[in-house]
């Protein structure tokens, strides 16, 4: 009797303590509402938005609704987290595997690209990308040309746009060849089970892989063109770039700190991960046999990818919160655009920080249970 | 003339030694006199290979000095450490050239043709960097917009709380038992007490200072300060939370710290300053400061908990069954047993959460209060001192750095001490 009590008071303590605060909020909420002539609800999201993005990656302009800037929005975030995620792996790979080198001055370097980088707030690097290195790029009409074709300029980096013709074919010649490669490789793990052969799928897969879409170019009606960013005077001052695509300096500014601060955390993940493996394992390795290529394929990087994997995920999760400063420089993401002038505009505090949140909370909460999924499934199973 | 094999070997390795060094410095030499004093003794070469002429003789000459054994010292240490290939040579010049070349525009900048005297904009006549503009306004990057006479209340307010935390280092051996409830209380409540009563100013015939004047650096720590002690009891009962085997009170936890994990700490502050208001009663007023430092709290307890969890769940069983066989209850089983283990294998954690936490707090910025980052923003757009942001941005990620790399030595020491320990 005693023990049940014991279970049950703290129990239904904490339920009333959630209870109270929720209650307290919600009717001081419902108070302030009515004062204000506030009501809650989400008709707002059909609304017409008026107001103008700066960039997008889906047609917008500012007669459509705040659900579709919402969406639009969502994108601007998903696409900077992308490439920060692109661009931070493969710095970090490179410094974590350059802090276990042999060679003294790589390793220092390596170790103060880390302790730099990694020591100097986030917010910090943005605006210094943002308001001093990027502004000092020269001006459109004295920009040089980066290969050819990219002009780097103050108002953003302008790439040569590709313009398609029967895209559908090419998509589906790369859909099929990557189906087939996939297939292929299911065939040639039977058949080394089986029998011991090994195929060349490495060399089958490039083969299909570009033979197939350039047999689309020849035969399909494909046809590639790329529109090169031209100069042209507006007035006697102002020179802009027409054609291409115009990566603004925001997204640039964004992209190169998020990935320069989170490679360094991936750098740490990797040079954890390798160090993790026992020498064992690789002279293991050695005597049965394989030579250094399978030994790194079939051996260490397993291993080490066990070890490396969930810490750098979190990073990932990481860099895609942190993408959110991009509110503090302008950048159109979910944060400036809903929470900053959506807000304003409709003045539906609660529902709109609500959505925001809850987007980033699905974001977070999906990848975590994908890791949790896939740590369950590459853990050592043991007795 | 006879020559025996052994003897042009000798003679070989030698030269060799004697070719690869000259080769090498040849190289050095010429990036350095490139780059510092702006002499190319290479330019008969045509086109691209003047530039790439260091790099190649070089090459070469490191690939003469790579042996075995040479029994000159520098040269065996080169070849160990910086030399043992031909791909770690070409890396090795590839980060010497760039060390060479980046030296001196960085150093002219910053140095040779820094300004730093006079107290206007004109008198930043170098090409380099305007010193001047952070002499001049180093006082509003340190303090904000709080007025200047009275600064001196800020940095007593600082001395006195750091002493105040010292104070748990001469506690009496009788008085050691109370130290928990001296960090995790009094501590606290003494600490607000001050800042309220010195900084803020109101009474003792101190004058009144609104929150909004607060800034710069020192509004960096005392937010960080406070979220830091805040946050560390709330994290600590969320993580027995956690670990508790009632489902509501464990449920309720891991909503919680998931919930905060989950979503950014820039919507935090977004919810802090515009929702939050909406949750109160309509005539009860928070000041923003006060709303923000709740929010970061809230914020970091969830990451505090996690870590404080890890300590928890790295005690061996043995200790959960020792303390019950003794009959002691759940509190004081964890009071007296688990928390003061758990807490000293936690300790390099929460060093590293707090550093996190230091970092996240220019983020308070968006929200409008002018911490560093605020006060960067506010001086660059003056009129007066307009085209300096560069030279803002380093100093305060200079400021920002020489913390946070202590930080982290700090606790990767503290890892180290207590990994021996163990």
């Amino acid at each position: 009797m005693n023990n049940k009590i014991k279970r049950y008071i703290p129990q239904i303590l904490t339920i009333l303590f959630v209870v109270l605060i929720f209650g307290f909020f919600t009717i001081n909420a419902q108070v302030n509402m009515d004062n204000r002539g506030i009501d809650f609800g989400f008709g707002f999201l059909k609304q017409e938005a008026s107001f103008d993005m700066q960039f997008t990656l889906l047609d917008y302009d500012g007669q459509d609704s705040y659900m579709w800037a919402y969406v639009v929005a969502l994108l601007n975030t998903l696409l900077v987290s992308f490439l920060g995620i692109i661009f931070c792996t493969i710095l970090g790979v490179i410094i974590g595997v350059a802090r276990l080198s042999g060679n003294f001055l790589i390793r220092n370097s390596a170790a103060w690209y880390v302790e730099f980088f990694r020591n100097i707030p986030l917010l910090l690097q943005i605006f210094f990308w943002y308001y001093a290195a990027l502004r000092a790029l020269p001006l459109p009409e004295k920009a040089e040309p980066w290969f050819g074709v990219t002009y780097m300029t103050i108002k953003g980096y302008y790439i040569p746009s590709m313009i398609w013709e029967n895209l559908n074919v090419f998509m589906s010649c790369l859909l099929a060849s990557i189906i087939s490669i996939i297939f292929i490789k299911i065939y040639a793990k039977k058949i080394q089970e089986k029998e011991g052969k090994q195929l060349p799928v490495l060399y089958i897969s490039l083969g299909l892989i570009t033979i197939l879409p350039l047999l689309s170019f020849l035969f399909g009606g494909v046809t590639l063109d790329f529109e090169i960013p031209v100069l042209k005077q507006l007035a006697k001052t102002s020179f802009i770039f027409e054609g291409g695509i115009r990566l603004p300096p925001e997204l640039i500014a964004l992209v190169l700190a998020l990935s320069l601060y989170t490679s360094t955390f991936v750098a740490e993940c990797v040079r954890a991960g390798i160090q993790g493996i026992s020498k064992g394992q690789k002279e293991a390795a050695a005597s049965v046999g394989l030579n250094p290529n399978q030994i790194l394929k079939l051996v260490i990087m397993p291993q080490a990818l066990r070890i490396i994997i969930p810490p750098t995920t979190n990073q990932y999760l990481n860099l895609t919160k942190n993408s959110s400063l991009a509110a503090a420089i302008a950048y159109p993401d979910l944060v400036l655009v809903f929470a900053g002038t959506a807000l304003m505009q409709t003045g539906k505090a609660i529902e709109i920080v609500g959505i925001t949140m809850l987007t980033y909370l699905t974001i977070s909460l999906s990848i975590a249970a994908l890791m949790n999924w896939y740590n369950k499934r590459i853990e050592i199973k043991e007795k | 003339m006879k020559i025996s094999l052994s003897q042009i070997k000798s003679n070989n390795y030698i030269t060799n030694i004697y070719l690869g060094t000259f080769l090498f410095s040849l190289s050095i030499f010429d990036v350095f006199l490139y780059s510092f004093l702006n002499i190319n003794i290479t330019s008969f070469l045509p086109g691209n290979l003047s530039l790439f002429f260091p790099l190649i003789i070089g090459f070469i000459g490191l690939s003469f000095i790579r042996m075995e054994y040479s029994g000159i010292k520098i040269i065996d240490n080169l070849n160990k450490h910086i030399n043992t290939s031909n791909f770690n040579a070409l890396l090795t010049l590839i980060i010497i050239f760039a060390l060479l070349k980046a030296l001196p525009p960085a150093l002219s900048w910053m140095v040779l043709d820094a300004n730093i005297s006079g107290d206007t904009k004109q008198a930043c006549t170098g090409t380099g960097a305007c010193w001047t503009y952070i002499k001049v306004w180093f006082k509003r990057f340190m303090y904000g917009m709080y007025p200047n006479e009275m600064h001196w209340r800020i940095n007593s307010a600082f001395i006195l709380v750091i002493a105040l935390g010292f104070v748990g280092y001469f506690f009496k051996e009788n008085l050691k038992k109370y130290l928990a409830l001296y960090y995790v209380v009094i501590y606290p409540i003494i600490a607000f007490l001050i800042i309220y009563y010195l900084i803020s100013g109101g009474s003792f015939g101190l004058v009144w200072v609104e929150t909004g004047a607060w800034g710069g650096l020192s509004l960096t720590f005392i937010v960080s300060f406070f979220c830091l002690i805040f946050c560390f009891p709330l994290g600590m009962i969320l993580a027995l939370g956690r670990r508790s085997n009632l489902p509501t009170v464990r449920y309720t936890s891991i909503c919680y710290i998931e919930f905060w994990r989950g979503v950014p700490l820039i919507t935090v502050l977004f919810m802090s300053s515009v929702m939050f208001p909406m949750f109160l009663p309509e005539d009860f007023f928070m000041d923003k400061l006060v709303r923000v430092i709740i929010a970061i709290t809230l914020f970091e307890a969830a990451y505090c908990a996690e870590v404080i969890r890890g300590g928890l769940q790295a005690l061996p069983r043995g200790q959960y069954d020792a303390a019950k066989s003794l009959g002691m209850g759940y509190w004081k089983m964890h009071i007296f047993v688990i928390l003061p283990q758990a807490l000293k294998l936690v300790i390099p954690g929460i060093a590293n959460t707090f550093l996190a936490l230091v970092k996240d707090t220019p983020l308070i910025f968006v929200v409008g209060l002018a911490e560093i980052a605020g006060m960067l923003a506010l001086a660059k757009t003056n009129p007066k001192w307009l085209g300096f942001a560069m030279e803002g941005y380093i100093f305060a990620a200079i400021i920002f750095w020489i913390i946070c790399y202590a930080m982290s030595k700090y606790s990767y020491n503290l890892e180290q001490k207590y990994k021996t320990e163990r």
